[in-house]
Parts: C-alpha cells; sequence; structure tokens
C-alpha cells in the first residue's frame, strides 16, 4: 500500500540510452556485444572445418573467401572484439574465483598469473597444432 | 573577497502543486579543506535553509551524506570542492532510489533487501554463553574482512544500471554482506543464504558490470562477492543434482 | 524472489556453462583468430596444407574437443546476448522470449556443429 507521502515521492527512470551517457557503462555494453563476435568466429571455424571435410578444393575456395579485403576487414574487427572478451575475462577471474591452498587464500596476482600463463600455453599449442 | 564555487543543487519540494524537480544555483567559498557537504552546510547555514540533505560523521563513516556529484555516486563528506573547479558542481540525489525532498532518498527497499539475505551470524545451535565466545584466527577474520568494510552508503546500489532497471533486484550491498557471513567461520548459514540468493532477482541478475565496486568508497568489492556467490551456488546446485539425497 | 525456497532453477546450470564458454573462448578463439582470420590471409603465416588439417581434425579427440569449444562458446554468447538485449534497450518483462531465442540458437548452433564434425571422411 502506498502512504500519501510516498504517493508524492520523485521517482526516476532509466533514461532510454542510459548506456551511451556513461563511459563505464558503454564500455560494459561493448564488452557484452564481444559475444557476438565469439559467435561469429565459432560459425567460420565450422565453415573451415566443413571446407576442409570436403577435400582440397573446397579448402582452397575457403582460404580464397578469408583473403577477401572485406572478410578481412570484418575480421578484424571481430578480433578486436574477442581480445576484449578474452583480457576483460581473464582480468575477471582472480575476482570471481577465490584460490585457497591449505587455507590460504592465493593472491589474486599469482591467480591472474596462472590464467595468463594458460593462455600462453594454449595458444602456443594450438598455433603449434594448425602450422606444424 | 575570496574564490567561489556554484554548486547546482537539485531541489524537489513534494508539498508545492506541480513539483517538478529543479535545479539551483548557490555560490559557495572555495575553500582547500572543503568537501562538498561542507559546501551544502554553508547553503543550509547561510544562504537557504530550506534545503535537506542527510549527513552525520562528516568522516565517510555513517555511509549518510552520499548523493550524485556530477553524476557519479559519491559521499559528499570525501568529495573535495578543489577537486571539482571550476564548476559548476551538479548535485543530485542518488540515482535509482525514490526522492523524498530535495536530495534525500527513500531507504526502505535497501533496508528490505539487505534484511532479505539475513546478515547476521546464524548457528546450527547456539553456544551457551558459559562457553565464552566464538573464537576465530586472523587468517579466518582476513576471508571476510574486505567484505565487513560496508558502510551501507548505498552508492553502489545508485551505480548499478541492473537495480535501476528493476529494483527486485536485491542488489551488490546485501549480496557483499551476505558472502561477508558465509565466509565468517563463525557462522553455519551459507546453505540457507545461498538458498536465498540463487532465487530469481538474487545473484543471477547481476551481469558484472562492476561500477558498484568502483564507486564503493571503502573499498568493498561487491562486484567480485557477487561472482563468488553464483560459484558457490552453481556448484551447490550441481551437488544437489548429483546426490539429491545429500542436501535439503 | 517469489520462488519457493530450495528449488535451483536451471539458472545457475545456465551461468556455469557461461562461465566456461567465456573461459574456453578467451583462451581458445584469438590465436585461431588471429590464424585463419587475419595472419594467413595476408600471408604472414603459409596457410597449412589441406592433408595436414585433414589429419589434424581426423583425430576424434580433435573434433570432440572442438565440439565442447563451439557449444560452449555458443552458450557463453546466448546467454550474454539475452542479458545485453534485455538490459540494453529494457526489455526485461520479455525474458521468457528472449531467453527461449537465445538458448536456442545456441542449441541449433550445437546440433549444426556435431553434424559438421560427425560428418568428417
Amino acid at each position: 500500500m502506498i502512504s500519501p507521502w510516498e504517493a508524492r515521492y520523485y521517482r526516476r527512470r532509466m533514461p532510454r540510452w542510459w548506456w551511451a551517457r556513461r563511459r563505464s557503462y558503454t564500455t560494459f555494453v561493448l564488452r557484452e556485444l564481444s559475444s557476438v563476435f565469439v559467435a561469429l568466429f565459432v560459425v567460420e571455424l565450422l565453415l573451415l572445418v566443413r571446407s576442409v571435410a570436403h577435400g582440397a578444393g573446397a579448402y582452397e575456395n575457403f582460404l580464397g573467401t578469408m583473403a577477401n579485403p572485406a572478410v578481412i576487414a570484418l575480421n578484424l574487427v571481430a578480433l578486436a572484439f574477442v581480445l576484449l572478451h578474452a583480457v576483460t575475462f581473464a582480468n575477471l577471474t582472480p575476482r570471481a574465483m577465490v584460490v585457497r591452498v591449505r587455507d590460504r587464500t592465493v593472491p589474486s596476482r599469482v591467480v591472474l598469473a596462472g590464467v595468463y600463463l594458460g593462455w600462453l600455453g594454449v595458444t602456443g599449442f594450438l598455433a603449434w597444432l594448425v602450422v606444424g | 573577497m575570496s574564490e567561489q564555487i556554484t554548486l547546482r543543487v537539485a531541489r524537489y519540494r513534494p508539498e508545492e502543486e506541480d513539483a517538478a524537480p529543479a535545479f539551483a544555483d548557490y555560490d559557495v567559498p572555495l575553500r582547500a579543506d572543503w568537501a562538498v557537504l561542507d559546501g551544502l552546510n554553508h547553503i543550509k547555514d547561510e544562504l537557504d535553509g530550506t534545503l535537506s540533505y542527510r549527513w552525520s560523521c562528516r568522516m565517510g563513516i555513517c555511509g549518510s551524506c552520499g548523493m550524485m556529484i556530477n553524476g557519479d555516486p559519491r559521499l559528499s563528506c570525501a568529495t573535495f570542492l578543489s577537486d571539482l573547479t571550476p564548476g559548476p558542481v551538479r548535485i543530485e540525489p542518488l540515482a535509482h532510489f525514490p526522492v523524498i525532498r530535495d536530495l534525500v532518498v527513500d531507504l526502505t527497499d535497501f533496508l528490505h533487501h539487505l534484511g532479505q539475505v539475513r546478515p547476521w551470524l546464524i548457528r546450527d545451535e547456539e553456544q551457551p554463553v558459559e562457553q565464552g565466545e566464538y573464537l576465530q584466527t586472523p587468517a579466518q577474520l582476513q576471508n571476510f574482512k574486505q567484505f565487513s568494510m560496508c558502510i551501507n552508503c548505498m552508492l553502489c546500489y545508485a551505480a548499478c544500471p541492473v537495480y535501476g532497471l528493476d529494483d527486485a533486484f536485491v542488489g551488490p550491498a546485501a549480496i557483499a554482506l551476505a558472502h561477508r557471513y558465509d565466509l565468517d567461520s563463525r557462522d553455519e548459514g551459507d546453505r540457507e543464504r545461498l538458498t536465498i540468493l540463487a532465487q530469481p532477482d538474487g545473484v543471477w541478475d547481476c551481469t558484472f558490470v562492476g561500477e558498484c565496486s568502483a564507486a564503493c568508497p571503502k573499498g568493498v568489492d561487491p562486484a567480485g562477492a557477487i561472482q563468488q556467490v553464483k560459484l558457490a551456488a552453481a556448484l551447490d546446485a550441481v551437488k544437489s543434482l548429483v546426490l539429491p539425497w545429500r542436501s535439503r | 524472489m517469489a520462488h519457493p525456497p530450495g528449488r535451483a532453477g536451471p539458472e545457475p546450470f545456465v551461468w556455469l556453462l557461461f562461465s566456461a564458454g567465456g573461459m574456453v573462448a578467451a583462451l581458445v578463439l584469438p590465436v585461431l583468430l588471429v590464424l585463419f582470420g587475419v595472419a594467413i590471409p595476408l600471408r604472414w603465416v603459409p596457410a597449412p596444407d589441406h592433408a595436414h588439417l585433414l589429419a589434424v581434425l581426423g583425430h576424434p579427440l580433435t573434433r570432440l574437443g572442438l565440439l565442447g569449444v563451439c557449444a560452449l562458446a555458443l552458450v557463453h554468447a546466448a546467454h550474454r546476448l539475452r542479458f545485453t538485449v534485455e538490459h540494453a534497450f529494457q526489455l526485461g518483462r520479455f525474458d521468457p522470449i528472449i531467453a527461449a531465442a537465445c538458448y536456442g540458437a545456441a542449441l541449433a548452433g550445437t546440433v549444426a556443429a556435431a553434424s559438421v564434425l560427425w560428418a568428417f571422411p
């Protein structure tokens, strides 16, 4: 029930474009939009796999499409967003996950270093796997 | 004549017909040791006694003087005028809360959310007084100390767009305080609180914008606390799925 | 918080998949995107020949791993997109429809990924 006092409260609403009005909110929305490019690249990866499955000719065609300047430009944008995702996700990890070893909290700098070392390891392994 | 700075203060007078909030400009002395709160007190004492705002301790402990200063949620006692030159300095009531008058907002919703998460020590069985205190090592204190620094100033709620969009969300400070008790070695209420926080309008609404932690004047990290509660609640849900006989 | 206490909805499981997807996407996708999206098309790195990729993808573990990466990354994207759309455009009241569309798309993508990876010679 609303008392007569509450009836005279001034209630504000979030502006329609609230995330465009504050830089930190805009960065946040860009970080969230990185997911669109994550999904886009998953599709590209699957197209690559399909072309490899369809034989050497299809694979050459796929490489040709990827070398199209428009596709390269799109992939550069996608790369910027995927890197934004990777860096923000890695940096937030120690805050979301407290690692305890024998009742002692591992300092977040150590956890962060572990995350980046893991990233380096996976990157090296995948580069070796692809390029050979 | 000493230097002056203009404070552009939001005024809302509910007793007036057609009472739309409006800004009023006041020129106050610009002194090196003056915080925004000193400026407001100058207005109240010397220029316009009708201005309403909350304050108490002037030293960042009571948590009552939070307001939007140039669009940011800040404690007015800890924000210095000399950092805001040349002005004018825009001063508005804390965002996302209903305004009662001028810079005074209604705390009811925040206090409701705070009570929801049971921020006190919960014991399965209280130990009799004769047995003495519940003991705790410094290392055990360190586990939750950061989250116990909260002064309930609600700046994190004013910074949180998720709360701004839907005030059913329990919100940063309440979850951080719930987490503070979950991490306390003397407390046995984890499951009770997890059950509460895992419900709709609990932790899952948070999208880790992170602005609550940026706004906190006491260095608490509510955004981190919320993710840690999510992880605990999610692992709890998996456990009760895999071992249904074990829980609840 | 109207639900009866003690009943966990799907949110905790979706969130776990979202987090795992975010981690996997952060670890795995940047290097592959640099290679196939930029370095190989610009000839900074010679394109791996067809036989090599066929051999790498021929291993069932590669394909299983790739399926996991695709599925998790898609759930991650769906979850983020759901909240971004709801919060940025203030459409929270349409959550059931938006959530169904987002997770549905992720599920469809996962099925497509499985069919592509299973149909490998």
